[in-house]
């Protein structure tokens, strides 16, 4: 068998590989969509009959419509609130050159290598030992702890292509330091600030191992399925699993498309 | 004219030196949200927990003389079982993860070329979607009835029992749920060995297996270790995949946490069990992120 040969068969020995590990991630949320179809209150496959009368029960129930608005308010502020952090967190993550750095870079990190449960029920007794009452508020708090450095990441991955030249140049050319910042930092970090933002709001809004612990009453739409799936099945429970899949997925596209439209709104401009 | 009038001369045509145009310490002041952040709402938690931790059972403040009975608890009792089950359960999870991940991360970084970004997407996605979410899809997946078992009845006529609520299935939701965990690192440190290497490696006459082991095994340990351990220490606290995959199969030591803290109402015991699985997890994540250097792997030193 010649070399070229081999290359070509171990190639596309890793490409199926590759793909069926993604079919492999697909599957389970394929079962859920697949499963919020059925007309049964208990799931058996073959389906025997479809519908989408739960659907109609999901629109129009007043608990689902409380659980979405929880889980998106805390979705909104978390990523608002951890996309300012984060910003300055990564220019001094990659960008500037100072004397605590290396150590800041590893205390920022700790959060992400932290058993998320343990997290939240240290949060719990922390918030009830200084007399806060847990609601969606501290969930939110809950949620920035493990966020915000994950966002610190994503847009530090970008601060690290920046050229310092820039900034110095505009200082030399007498912009001030908050002009700087607006009209040349924030422009070439955008791409991060813009998918760490998103980042932080499907993470939050997927989030339940934190969420479990620390939103006290309220209730967040993960918390609600994973109390019916314990207890308590109902097939609102594909039905409304469903629906937020589909949530998440059509805020990754429409964050992706207007994206890619103001990219190439911008290259127009650029290139007239 | 002397060199003292020149210089005032010059000094005068310039525009006035602006004060504090650039600040002392940038970098500081750039963190200091983050760090005052984290101060309040993540290292505060874990200090309360290890304040609680010596107080003695079933109190709820810190006003009681500090005693270690909470620890002699937790050793004298059987809590080292879900310890060391959760600690199995981890250490086979990033095996089998390492094995699976190779080949892809492999290909994402130095074959794939332009399908890769489309890759990354791909398995980014999923992670957007609820945990439990994805788990409870398993369970439709493999309860009895369900789309395999289902399937393999109706068409092939085959009965089998269902691997839900055992040791693989949890397993299986351990592997599933931090795949990207263990891939993403991967694929970063596989990038940071560089094309010349490789090639002078084989031109040098070193076969596939010497140039794996010798070349890109170690140029791409940093990726391996983080993503290893990142996967490690969220399987070994892991809490929704025992409980919606596994039944009572196990009982992972973040059950026993969680129980202690809420239906055992005892915040001291929960607290002495946080604070050692918080000291072994820490200890590796610390060592190992002195050890490797994040700006390389983060972004100055990719290769291609």
């Amino acid at each position: 068998m010649t070399e070229a040969r081999k290359k070509r068969i171990t190639h596309g020995l890793m490409a199926a590989w590759s793909g069926s590990i993604i079919v492999f991630l697909y599957l389970p949320i394929l079962c859920v969509v697949l499963a919020s179809f059925s007309r049964q209150r208990y799931f058996r496959f073959p389906v025997p009959a479809f519908d989408t009368k739960w659907y109609d029960r999901a629109f129009s129930s007043l608990t689902v419509r409380d659980l979405v608005s929880t889980s998106l308010s805390i979705a909104l502020l978390v990523a608002l609130i951890s996309v300012i952090l984060a910003f300055f967190g990564a220019l001094a993550f990659a960008r500037f050159d100072w004397r605590g750095r290396r150590i800041y870079q590893r205390l920022v990190l700790l959060p992400i290598f932290f058993p998320q449960a343990v997290l939240g029920l240290a949060l719990l007794i922390w918030f009830s030992s200084v007399g806060i009452i847990p609601d969606w508020r501290t969930a939110v708090i809950a949620h920035l702890v493990w966020i915000v450095p994950i966002v610190t990441l994503v847009i530090s991955i970008q601060a690290y292509s920046f050229d310092p030249a820039l900034e110095e140049a505009a200082f030399d050319l007498g912009a001030t330091r908050w002009q700087t910042l607006k009209e040349v930092t924030l422009p070439v970090l955008w791409p991060g600030v813009v998918s760490g933002g998103l980042f932080a709001f499907l993470l939050s809004w997927g989030n339940f191992p934190l969420s479990l612990f620390t939103t006290g009453a309220d209730q967040t739409v993960p918390e609600w399925l994973y109390a019916k799936m314990v207890s308590g099945y109902t097939p609102l429970v594909p039905t409304l699993g469903a629906l937020t899949t589909s949530g998440a997925a059509l805020v990754l596209i429409l964050g992706y498309g207007s994206w890619m439209l103001l990219r190439r709104r911008k290259s127009q401009r650029a290139s007239p | 004219m002397t060199a003292a009038t020149e210089s005032t001369l010059s000094d005068s045509t310039r525009p006035a030196p602006r004060p504090q145009r650039r600040l002392r310490n940038p970098g500081l002041l750039a963190a200091l949200p983050v760090l005052i952040f984290l101060a309040l709402a993540f290292a505060a938690p874990l200090l309360a927990v290890l304040g609680y931790s010596f107080m003695p059972e079933g109190t709820f403040d810190f006003t009681f003389p500090p005693t270690i009975e909470n620890y002699h608890t937790v050793f004298s009792g059987s809590y080292y079982i879900s310890f060391v089950k959760s600690l199995g359960l981890a250490l086979v999870t990033v095996a089998l993860l390492m094995v699976i991940c190779w080949p892809i991360a492999y290909g994402m970084a130095k074959i794939f070329g332009r399908w890769a970004n489309l890759m990354t997407l791909a398995i980014v996605i999923p992670l957007f979607v609820s945990e439990n979410i994805r788990l409870f899809g398993w369970v439709l997946f493999l309860i009895k009835g369900g789309v395999l078992l289902g399937s393999l009845q109706t068409w092939l006529g085959i009965e089998a029992e269902s691997i839900l609520y055992d040791v693989p299935a949890i397993v299986l939701g351990l592997v599933y749920v931090y795949l990207p965990f263990t891939l993403f690192p991967m694929v970063l440190g596989i990038s940071m060995v560089s094309r010349e290497v490789t090639e002078a490696a084989f031109d040098m006459g070193a076969s596939r297996w010497q140039v794996f082991r010798e070349v890109e095994l170690p140029l791409a340990m940093p990726g391996i270790l983080i993503g290893g351990l990142l996967t490690f220490i969220l399987s070994l606290g892991s809490l929704a995949e025992s409980k919606i995959l596994g039944g009572q199969a196990v009982i992972m030591i973040a059950d026993e946490i969680e129980t202690a803290f809420t239906f055992g109402q005892n915040w001291p015991l929960g607290s002495a069990l946080s604070v050692l699985l918080i000291l072994f997890s820490g200890t590796l994540v610390i060592t190992l992120l002195n050890w490797v250097d994040l700006d390389r792997i983060l972004g100055r030193g990719r290769d291609d």
